[in-house]
C-alpha cells in the first residue's frame, strides 16, 4: 500500500520539479530579453531554490532505487542474453513489442488474433471466475463466520479442497462442462473462492464483542446488525480476500489457458513458444506481470476507499 | 405502586458462576440491591471483584446462574433499550459519524415517530452533551472524552428507564473526567434517570452517587457495605473539597476498600 502512495508522491514532486525548472527557464529567458519581471514571478523566483533541493532529495530517496533496481533487471538480462544462444535482449525485444503493440487488435482467424483480444479474452474469463467466486464465497464466508455449527460442518471441506493445485480441476471441469472455455473458467472461479470465504468469515468472527454487545443493548434488528456492524467491519478483512484471490485468479489463467487453448494470453505464451518467437514470450510475462499489478493496485485503492482509519 | 418505584431496579439472591477452562468459577455470591427510581447508585470495587459482571447482569447481557433481576416490576431476560449502556470504551462504531451513531438507537425506540422527529431526537442528545458542532464528525476524529459524550448521548437518546455506566470516564485523563462528571451531574439532574454506575473512582462515587454499593474482593464477590451518600445537590466539587463531611464519606469508602476489604498485591 505504501509503495503505491509513495510513487505517487514522488510523480507529484516530479511533476512540481518539472514546473519550477520550466519557470526557471521563462523567468531566465525574461530576464536575457531585458523584460520587465512581474511581481508573483519574482515570489516564485523566491521560492524556487529551497523547492528544488526539496524534490531533489525526495528524487534520491524514493524514485532512485527502484530505477537502479530495473536497470539492473535490464543489465543481468541483457547480460543473460549475450551468453545464452537464442534467448532475445531487450532491445531486441522491445523493437518487437513496438511491432507487436503498433496492431494490438487485428484478427487474422482464430488462432491468430492481436495482443489486445488475448488481453480481453483473458480478463473476461477472470472476471467471470473471479466474479462468481465473490458471489459464492463472500456470503458463505459470512454464514460460516456467523454459525459455528456450518463453521464446523465445512472446516474438514475447505481444508481437504483448498491446497488442491487449481490446474487438478481442469479435468474435471472439462468433463463436465464438456467445452475449454467453461472449464478454464470454473478452474479460476475454484481457485479464487478459498480465500474470499476464508477471509470473510474471520473477518466476521473478528467483530468486537462491544460492537454485538451495542447491538444487543439497541436491540437492533438483524438487517440492522448485517449492514450497519457486521459489514462495515467485515469489509476489511473481505477485502483482502478479495485481493488475494484475484492474484491467484491471474496466475492460474495463465496456466489454464496453455491447457485450454482459445483466445488468451497464456494460450498466446504457448502458441508463441510453437513459434519459437521467444521474444513474444518475453513481452507476454511482462505483459502478465504489469496487469497482475493494475489489478491489485487497483483493488488497493478500492480498499483504502472503503476504510474508514 | 410505591413498591415499584422503591425498588425500581431489584436484584435479588443472584449469583454468578462463569465455566472456564480450570473449571467453573464463581464470580458473584448472592447479591441483593435495590435501586430506587430516580436514584444514582454506584458500584465500587476493586478490579475484578465482578462490579462489570453485575452491570452486565442488569443490562441483560448475562444471564445469573441463581437469583433473580427485576427493572420496574419486570424481569430482565435479555438487553433492551429502557436499559441503556454506556461502555467504558465508548463502542462508538467508527464507520459511522457522531449523528448516525445517535441516530442508531433513536430510529429503533422510536420506531414510530417520522424520520424528523427521530432526527430531532438525535440532536437533541447530542446538544445536551454538548456536541452539535461534531454531529457529523467520525469517532477517530474526536477527542477520547467527546466519543465517552456521544456515548451518553446515545444511551440517554433512548429515554431508558434506567442508565448504566460501566466505568464510562475510566479511560479519560483526570481534568477531562472532572468535566464530564460535572455534566453528568446536570444531564442527571435534567433527565432525572434512574443510573447504576461502576466505578473504581473512591471521588467520582462521593460526588456522583446517592449510595454507594462497596463490593468485597472476589471470587464469591458480595456487597460488603452500602452507604448513604447524604450531601445535598447540587454538588459543587470545589467547595465539597473542603466539606468535613463530604471527606468523612470518603475516607469509609477508602477505609472500606482498603483496610477491611484490601486487595492483596498481586
Amino acid at each position: 500500500m505504501s509503495v503505491v502512495s509513495i510513487n505517487k508522491e514522488s510523480l507529484n514532486t516530479m511533476e512540481d520539479t518539472k514546473v519550477s525548472e520550466a519557470k526557471l527557464a521563462i523567468n531566465a529567458n525574461a530576464a536575457n530579453d531585458g523584460l520587465n519581471v512581474v511581481a508573483p514571478e519574482e515570489i516564485s523566483i523566491k521560492r524556487k531554490p529551497s523547492q528544488i533541493s526539496i524534490n531533489i532529495k525526495t528524487f534520491f530517496q524514493w524514485l532512485l532505487p527502484p530505477i537502479f533496481g530495473l536497470l539492473l533487471l535490464l543489465a543481468v538480462w541483457s547480460l543473460i542474453s549475450s551468453q545464452a544462444n537464442g534467448l532475445p535482449g531487450p532491445i531486441k525485444t522491445w523493437q518487437s513489442a513496438t511491432e507487436l503493440f503498433a496492431h494490438p487488435f487485428y484478427v487474422n482467424g482464430p488462432n491468430d488474433q492481436g495482443i489486445g483480444w488475448n488481453i480481453i479474452n483473458s480478463l473476461t474469463r477472470v472476471g467471470l471466475g473471479f466474479g462468481m467466486a465473490a458471489l459464492v464465497g463472500i456470503p458463505l464466508g459470512f454464514m460460516i463466520g456467523r454459525f459455528k455449527f456450518l463453521n464446523l460442518m465445512t472446516a474438514p471441506v475447505i481444508s481437504l479442497l483448498r491446497p488442491v493445485s487449481p490446474l487438478a480441476w481442469l479435468p474435471i471441469g472439462l468433463l463436465v462442462f464438456k467445452a475449454a472455455n467453461p472449464a478454464a473458467i470454473w478452474v479460476i472461479f475454484i481457485s479464487a473462492i478459498w480465500p474470499m470465504i476464508i477471509n470473510t468469515a474471520v473477518g466476521v468472527s473478528k467483530v468486537p464483542q462491544d460492537y454485538m454487545n451495542v447491538a444487543k443493548v439497541l436491540n437492533l434488528s438483524e438487517w440492522k446488525i448485517v449492514t450497519r456492524i457486521l459489514f462495515p467491519s467485515v469489509l476489511p478483512y473481505m477485502m483482502t480476500g478479495i485481493r488475494l484471490s484475484i492474484g491467484t485468479a491471474w496466475l492460474v489463467i495463465v496456466a489454464a489457458e496453455m491447457l485450454t487453448g482459445g483466445v488468451g494470453i497464456g494460450f498466446w505464451v504457448w502458441d508463441e513458444w510453437n513459434n519459437l518467437n521467444v521474444e513474444h514470450i518475453i513481452i507476454a510475462i511482462f505483459v502478465v506481470g504489469i496487469i497482475g499489478l493494475l489489478l491489485e493496485q487497483s483493488l488497493l485503492l478500492l480498499a483504502k476507499r472503503f476504510s474508514y482509519e | 405502586m410505591d413498591k415499584v418505584m422503591d425498588r425500581y431496579v431489584f436484584i435479588e439472591n443472584v449469583s454468578m458462576e462463569f465455566t472456564t477452562k480450570k473449571g467453573t468459577f464463581q464470580a458473584l455470591n448472592d447479591i441483593n440491591l435495590s435501586v430506587n427510581e430516580g436514584e444514582f447508585v454506584s458500584i465500587i470495587g476493586h478490579s475484578g471483584c465482578g462490579k462489570s459482571t453485575v452491570l452486565n447482569l442488569i443490562a441483560g447481557l448475562l444471564a445469573p446462574t441463581q437469583g433473580h433481576l427485576f427493572c420496574a416490576g419486570r424481569e430482565i431476560a435479555r438487553p433492551g433499550p429502557e436499559r441503556a449502556v454506556v461502555f467504558q470504551n465508548h463502542s462508538l462504531l467508527p464507520w459511522l459519524t457522531c449523528f448516525e451513531n445517535v441516530h442508531l438507537a433513536v430510529e429503533r425506540v422510536f420506531r414510530s415517530e417520522t424520520a424528523v422527529q427521530q432526527e430531532e431526537r438525535t440532536f437533541a442528545a447530542l446538544d445536551l452533551v454538548g456536541l452539535n458542532h461534531a454531529t457529523e464528525k467520525r469517532p477517530n476524529e474526536i477527542s477520547g472524552g467527546m466519543k465517552q459524550r456521544v456515548g451518553i448521548a446515545r444511551a440517554l437518546a433512548m429515554e431508558p428507564k434506567v442508565l448504566l455506566l460501566d466505568e464510562p470516564f475510566g479511560a479519560l485523563d483526570a481534568l477531562t473526567r472532572a468535566n464530564l462528571q460535572d455534566e453528568l451531574m446536570g444531564i442527571m439532574k435534567k433527565s432525572g434517570a434512574t443510573a447504576v454506575m461502576v466505578t473504581h473512582d473512591v471521588d467520582e462515587a462521593v460526588l456522583l452517587s446517592d449510595r454507594i454499593v462497596m463490593m468485597t474482593n472476589g471470587p464469591n464477590a458480595t456487597i460488603g457495605d452500602i452507604l448513604t451518600v447524604d450531601l445535598p445537590k447540587p454538588r459543587n466539587r470545589l467547595e465539597l473539597a473542603e466539606n468535613k463531611h463530604y471527606n468523612h464519606l470518603r475516607s469509609e469508602v477508602l477505609r472500606f476498600l482498603y483496610e477491611r476489604h484490601a486487595k492483596k498485591a498481586a
